[in-house]
């Protein structure tokens, strides 16, 4: 079976999606990541989805629950370069991703998790 | 190589569900629809292919490329000989699901495509059908 790997860059871990996913590889992936932030004590979650071709409601679920489980874990979870296509297609569809965050490349998921971690440092 | 106009293939377990998913887009992009219209439809088709697999019991996918003067259009059928769909409302309700789905897949891919028609009888399965014109 595929598996998806998960990379650490200091606090944060990164994970690209590249294949086009079967439904048991998106839940092998999601209880990789929760035993990963546990085990490193990781801040944040990178989900790059820019190679995935659609998200239906079962990948969508999928992303809102790594959110959910990463939260309760104390990380924050961004999902980076969703494709127009696949973004136009999502809101038709109905799914609102609800507590997922989201941003438009790499970078600014790095920005937004960085920032995130700098308010925590400073309250 | 180019798909013949009209076939199926089989939808019996979760790789089926991404065989499909691939099938769909190329007979889209032969069809040369747009990228949103060709996402659209390979997304509508991997809720109803997963229906299929999951609440049918599994079944098949036919395809068929049809056309309207001269207009064409992609033409999908999803059919199980499972259990059926005893309350059809209920079940083309946003949110509503029988197990712990979210209950978007046939209310979600209804939008996603021109036409759509839902056939199904208790005990004697469901089928499908969407039609998306170029
Ligand atoms: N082929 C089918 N045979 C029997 N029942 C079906 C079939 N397709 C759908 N249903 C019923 O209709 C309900 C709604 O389906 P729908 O696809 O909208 O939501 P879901 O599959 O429960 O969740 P989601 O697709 O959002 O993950 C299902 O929960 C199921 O009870
Ligand atoms: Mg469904």
């Amino acid at each position: 079976m595929d598996r998806i790997p998960i990379l650490q860059l200091g606090r944060f871990l990164l994970v690209t999606i590249q294949v086009d996913l079967q439904d048991q590889t998106a839940l092998t992936l999601q209880e990789d990541l929760a035993s990963r932030i546990e085990r490193t004590g990781a801040r944040g979650v990178l989900i790059d989805i820019s190679a995935l071709e659609i998200v239906d409601s079962f990948i969508g679920r999928m992303l809102a629950s790594i959110s959910g489980i990463a939260r309760v874990l104390d990380a924050t979870t961004v999902v980076v370069g969703m494709q127009p296509a696949v973004a136009i297609t999502l809101v038709e569809l109905g799914l609102s991703l609800p507590g997922v965050r989201t941003a438009l490349n790499m970078e600014h998921g790095m920005k937004l998790l960085e920032n995130a971690l700098a308010e925590e440092l400073d309250q | 190589m180019s798909d013949p106009t009209i076939g199926s293939m089989p939808l019996g377990n979760e790789q089926d569900i991404v065989m499909s998913r691939q099938q769909v887009r190329r007979l889209a992009q032969q069809l040369k629809f747009s990228l949103v219209d060709q996402t659209k439809m390979v997304t509508a088709a991997s809720e109803l292919s997963r229906n299929t697999v999951v609440y049918g019991g599994g079944g098949e996918m036919r395809w068929e490329v049809v056309s309207l003067g001269p207009r064409q259009g992609l033409r999908l059928a999803f059919a199980d000989q499972g259990p059926g769909i005893p309350d059809l409302d209920l079940a083309l309700t946003d949110g509503w699901t029988s197990g712990g789905g979210l209950g978007m897949g046939l209310s979600g891919s209804r939008r996603l495509v021109d036409e759509f028609d839902i056939r199904t009888a208790p005990g004697e399965g469901t089928c499908v059908t969407i039609t998306r014109w170029k």
